[in-house]
């Protein structure tokens, strides 16, 4: 599944954003990733999506390693991994189907197929009724849920999120981890970055890992 | 197919910026095409002034038939000549009653002929320079009954001078307005792809294919030079209609240079996009 061995990342500049962690993340497993702003969460999970690569140590996903894998083969891993930010990051201007659909379109999906199942995605995500407005005038919890789709799209084996409910209010948040505890009960894994020790404490299934100036400095797993 | 409504929906969805970038591209290449349509008909007006240039061979009253049929045979034999035409004393006081009316009568009533026969030697284009002009005169002043050769020294000499000086603006200001053009269509194209980096960066998130992403912004910038360059057509013949109605007679230029400059505006939007947006897709 995804598994970092003795992984650090460097920066010219900054230092160390992460300092030899490893980990591993098997199939269908719901993890938090947790720790202050600046620990290293978001590297983490940029390293996962294969936006960066390591400067030491490897970064396995399903089959892929950071170390052998070029420049052009990295979207075999981005289909296989869906990224949902905090930002939503949503195309402005499209409506949530168009969204949706770009994806599909740009991935290589049939054009007779991707209308239906863009439609199919936005119902899983509850967003059916909603689909032809255009995400600018969404609320933000179904902006995240149109976000969610999207990264639902390629049907991937695992789903990152970088803190998906920080610019959400509290029902809407509950709405989102709901929908995500739905999504891994599917079979799905789940790494999700968030500062939020309230929210961990809501979901006590999910596994914890805790990043503490990119050292990794907790597990549950482990303890 | 993706890439072409792609990049067809690029113009629907943000008129204005592709419609700005396809007027930049239309201005830059307008100055281009202003610039042909000079150069172009400064060439053609040089070349008119270029087929008078001939050499005329005055030959003594008393040469030869077979003579000058030799000369005239040889002659026309050289690779940079045309042809060469014989003018009979007879021809030549036809052709000079013609030509200096007011004379006409001194000419009748003279009772000898004062003019001499001659050969007149056509050269072909590209061989009117000095130096030809110059070994062809000599090459006739070698001849015993040849009296005298006139082919307009400093006629020669000035207009090489003047289509030296022509081909060296065209070059450099063409070089010069070809470069600024591309600067302009550059910019407005990369304007038009910063624009729309979200969509590049989504794409690229959800693992679009580089060469998936890159194709419609391909054909986006040659759809954009392509209108860019219909626009500077216009322009340019617009100019062109109304510099010919007011100014002076002009030639358009020919629609080969019209059909190529269209290919070069599409050509260079494509590539100038597609430098663009590689910087959108250098990274991992």
């Amino acid at each position: 599944m995804i598994k970092l061995t003795n992984v650090s990342r460097e920066y010219p500049r900054r230092g160390y954003a992460l300092r030899d962690v490893s980990f591993h993340l098997p199939k269908g497993e719901f993890a938090f990733l947790t720790g202050h702003s600046g620990s290293g969460k978001t590297t983490t999970l940029r390293l996962v999506h294969m936006m960066e690569r390591p400067t030491a140590g490897e970064v396995r996903v399903t089959g892929y390693s950071s170390q052998l894998i070029s420049t052009r083969e990295v979207w075999k891993v981005r289909r296989r991994v869906g990224f949902v930010f905090q930002d939503f990051r949503l195309l402005p201007g499209r409506t949530a189907l168009q969204n949706v659909a770009f994806v599909l379109e740009v991935t290589g999906t049939p054009r007779k197929e991707v209308m239906p199942r863009a439609q199919r995605l936005l119902a899983q995500v509850g967003l059916a009724p909603k689909a032809g407005a255009m995400v600018n005038e969404l609320s933000g919890g179904e902006q995240q849920r149109v976000a969610i789709a999207r990264a639902l799209a390629n049907d991937p084996f695992l789903l990152l999120a970088d803190e998906p409910t920080g610019n959400l209010d509290e029902r809407a948040s509950r709405g989102i981890m709901d929908l995500f505890w739905d999504i891994n009960a599917r079979g799905m894994a789940v790494l999700m970055a968030t500062h939020d020790l309230e929210l961990i404490r809501k979901y006590p299934r999910g596994r914890v890992l805790e990043l503490d100036n990119g050292n990794l400095v907790y597990d549950s797993q482990q303890a | 197919m993706y890439a072409l409504r792609e990049a067809f929906s690029a113009f629907r969805r943000t008129p204005v910026l592709t419609g700005l970038s396809s007027a930049m591209v239309g201005l830059a290449l307008f100055a281009v095409g202003l610039f042909a349509l000079a150069s172009y008909n400064l060439h053609l007006a040089l070349s008119a002034i270029e087929e008078r240039v001939q050499i005329v061979v005055y030959l003594r009253d008393d040469a030869r038939q077979s003579e000058i049929d030799l000369a005239e045979k040889e002659l026309g034999e050289l690779p940079q000549v045309a042809q060469v035409h014989y003018v009979s004393k007879r021809e030549a006081l036809d052709n000079a009653k013609k030509e200096l009316p007011d004379f006409a009568d001194l000419f009748s009533t003279s009772e000898v002929n004062p003019l001499p026969q001659s050969l007149e030697v056509e050269l072909k284009s590209g061989s009117r320079t000095r130096p030809v002009v110059e070994s062809i005169a000599r090459k006739a002043s070698s001849y015993s009954f040849v009296e005298d050769v006139q082919y307009g020294r400093e006629w020669v000499d000035k207009l090489f001078m003047l289509r030296r000086i022509g081909a060296v603006t065209t070059v450099v200001l063409g070089a010069g307005f070809f470069l600024v053009a591309a600067v302009i269509i550059g910019t407005a194209l990369r304007i038009a792809i910063f624009a729309r980096r979200e969509e590049i960066h989504v794409m690229r998130l959800v693992g679009a294919k580089n060469g998936f992403i890159r194709r419609p912004f391909l054909l986006e910038g040659a759809m954009a030079g392509l209108l860019g360059g219909l626009l500077a057509w216009l322009l340019t013949y617009a100019t062109y209609r109304g510099a010919y109605a007011f100014l002076f007679a002009v030639a358009w230029i020919p629609g080969a240079w019209v059909l190529g400059a269209l290919a070069a505006g599409a050509l260079f939007g494509a590539l100038s996009s597609g430098m663009a947006i590689r910087r959108h897709l250098r990274d991992l």
